[in-house]
């Protein structure tokens, strides 16, 4: 494969005095490509994240991250990743059109490019009604189309998701990952973690992490097919299952 | 990072800060309203000036001396004589109905003695459950009764007289303005330039908002700056309403620089701020951080920076404790400037302490935050 990798770890590992949470992980991510992060909870997922997204420093290994360095290039990073979290990421009393204003300006856009974008991401997700609401008043499904759109308002290189869809319905999820499909098609790439088997299917690819470790890696077809199963659920049962790690 | 996209990114940012404070009309109306209230509780309500204070009398000699010093204690602003008694028994009952705080005695033949052996006596007999008021009382009595000598000796042309004449020097009339204004100035601007800090900042970690913007490319030096910038013009906005407060309303005059005094508020406020940002990286909650502020530091504020109790009277261990009370010297430089008139030359060991502090509460604050991430 020629394709260009924007994400690479190699032995990235992140202790907390003996206990392991990332051991020595090494995988990578293409540019493009909706990348499905799994692991059951405590299996090490958001402290990895975290590594990638530079607000922890991995006890050792390496990561790059859109070709800069974890330990050396934050900076760099920070200017040219997304992040949506699975705590709600806008600000509730500020409006809809604040809130974009703010984060284009923490992303450093100038007052134009805010007002064009701001605009077109308004009339895409049909809120002109609402661009002078404050968030709070909005239903969370709404909210969370708009918590993405913001965090790929300057135009990143890598989206990181954690957990996007917690708590929202079925058909607003679909409409979600519309979004996503249509982010990466623009060349964004996507880094998700989730508990929806279902979304898992959406994947290009997808890794599980197992106790700090990566057990599986590939297309969802590809480990439907090794593991011999109907769906990615019966997949994911039988890798977590090893699991020793409790809560 | 080129400098104009830092500002542009401080601005947006302070700018959102005034969205979360004016939008929130409950914390607008404490931030801007309490200053208001308490420091005319403080100064008004509260307040240690006694005036009007019935007493009883019991004039066991009913001679000019005694209705003379009876109407000089009844034309003083202080006293009303409520009752007059007819004998002792009377006066555990005049106490206990509450309705009296002092009982005057005049003993038998009361003038005739003053005349003849220069000694008379004269019974001062106060309700010892308030302590403090009672003292004073019985020293309003005390001066009045003084005078009344003086001007008996006078007339009789001693050679020798000596002339005890009391004055209070900065404070003449002893209003309670002047300890409940510089009180009530280091009280708020530690409340809100500490707790309202602390629980902004506080805030964003709970909501996970923090985590957004650390991911960003925004320094977190510059996040917490932002943050706090909003909170020193609240606290500047407070400090002029007291200060007007207190010079129209209350009548307190400030006597020194008016800008010496904003200079040592100002240092004061980054003191309180920079306490607030320390709190904030010690507690993930809004409330944790509420409680610490009111607790650890009002209470201190309250008992042990000399605003309500005076610190000399203190243990040992309590005096040693108001040192590392801020507020103390704070309020002792306001005293300085504002009362008596003071220059920068009497009150730099105080600014220096409290730059210290301000330094101390930085240093770890700063470690702290990044230790977090």
């Amino acid at each position: 494969m020629n394709r260009e990798i924007v994400i690479r770890t190699e032995k990235l590992t992140k202790k907390f005095g003996d206990f392991v949470a990332v051991d020595e992980v090494s995988f990578e991510v293409y540019k493009g490509e909706i990348f499905g992060f799994l692991g059951a909870n405590g299996a090490g997922k958001t402290t990895a994240m975290k590594m990638l997204i530079g607000i922890s420093k991995p006890s050792y290994g390496n990561a790059q991250i859109g070709g800069f360095d974890v330990y050396k290039q934050t900076e760099q990073i920070k200017k040219n990743i997304g992040y949506m979290s699975q705590k709600f990421s806008l600000y509730e009393d500020l409006t809809i059109k604040e809130n974009i204003r703010l984060f284009g300006g923490i992303y450093g856009l100038t007052d134009k490019e805010i007002e064009t974008k701001s605009e077109a991401l308004i009339n895409k997700l049909n809120l002109s009604n609402e661009a002078n609401k404050v968030v709070s008043s909005l239903p969370l499904g709404w909210k969370q189309k708009l918590a993405f759109s913001i965090a790929i308002l300057h135009e990143p290189k890598i989206v990181f998701l954690d957990e996007p869809t917690g708590g929202v319905d079925p058909i607003t999820r679909r409409q979600f990952w519309d979004m996503i499909y249509e982010a990466a098609h623009n060349g964004i790439t996507i880094f998700v973690t989730t508990h929806y088997m279902d979304e898992a299917e959406y994947c290009d690819r997808v890794s599980i992490m197992v106790d700090g470790v990566i057990t599986a890696l590939n297309s969802p077809k590809g480990l439907k097919e090794k593991y011999k199963a109907e769906t990615m659920e019966e997949v994911f049962v039988m890798l977590a299952r090893s699991a020793k790690r409790g809560e | 990072m080129t400098g104009k996209t830092i500002m542009k990114q401080l601005l947006t940012f302070v700018k959102k800060e005034f969205h979360h404070i004016l939008r929130d009309t409950r914390s607008m109306l404490v931030l801007l309203g309490l200053p208001i209230v308490q420091l005319l509780i403080f100064g008004f309500a509260i307040t240690n000036e006694t005036r009007n204070v019935n007493i009883a009398v019991l004039n066991n000699s009913k001679d000019q001396a005694t209705q003379n010093i009876i109407s000089k204690i009844e034309s003083s602003k202080y006293f009303d004589v409520y009752e007059t008694l007819t004998s002792n028994d009377q006066i555990e009952k005049a106490f206990k109905t509450g309705k009296i705080r002092v009982a005057v005695v005049f003993q038998q033949n009361f003038q005739n003695e003053l005349a003849h052996s220069n000694k008379a006596q004269i019974q001062i007999i106060a309700d010892g459950s308030d302590p403090n008021q009672a003292t004073t009382l019985i020293n309003y009595l005390s001066t009045i009764i003084m005078e009344y000598q003086n001007e008996l000796n006078q007339q009789s042309n001693l050679p020798y007289t000596i002339n005890t004449e009391m004055r209070m020097l900065y404070n003449p009339e002893l209003k309670g303005a002047y300890s409940s204004v510089p009180g009530v100035m280091g009280m708020i601007l530690l409340l809100i330039s500490t707790m309202m800090t602390s629980i902004a900042i506080v805030k964003e970690k709970e909501l996970g908002t923090m985590e957004i913007l650390l991911v960003s490319p925004m320094k977190p030096a510059l996040v917490i700056l932002s943050k706090v910038i909003p909170y020193f013009i609240v606290s500047l906005i407070n400090i002029a309403t007291i200060l007007l407060l207190s010079v129209f309303i209350l009548g307190m005059p400030i006597q020194g620089s008016i800008f010496l005094l904003i200079a040592v508020t100002i240092l004061y406020i980054f003191c309180a701020l920079s306490l607030g940002l320390l709190i904030s990286t010690i507690t993930n909650s809004q409330l944790a951080a509420m409680l610490i502020s009111l607790l650890g530091l009002m209470l201190p504020v309250v008992m042990l920076s000399g605003y309500a109790f005076p610190v000399a009277n203190m243990p040992l261990v309590l005096q040693v404790l108001s040192n590392i009370v801020p507020a103390k010297w704070y309020i002792i430089m306001v005293k300085s400037v504002m009362i008596k008139g003071i220059g920068i030359a009497g009150i730099w060991k105080e600014s220096l302490i409290i730059s210290g502090m301000t330094l101390f509460f930085l240093l770890i604050s700063i470690k702290r935050f990044k230790i977090r991430l």
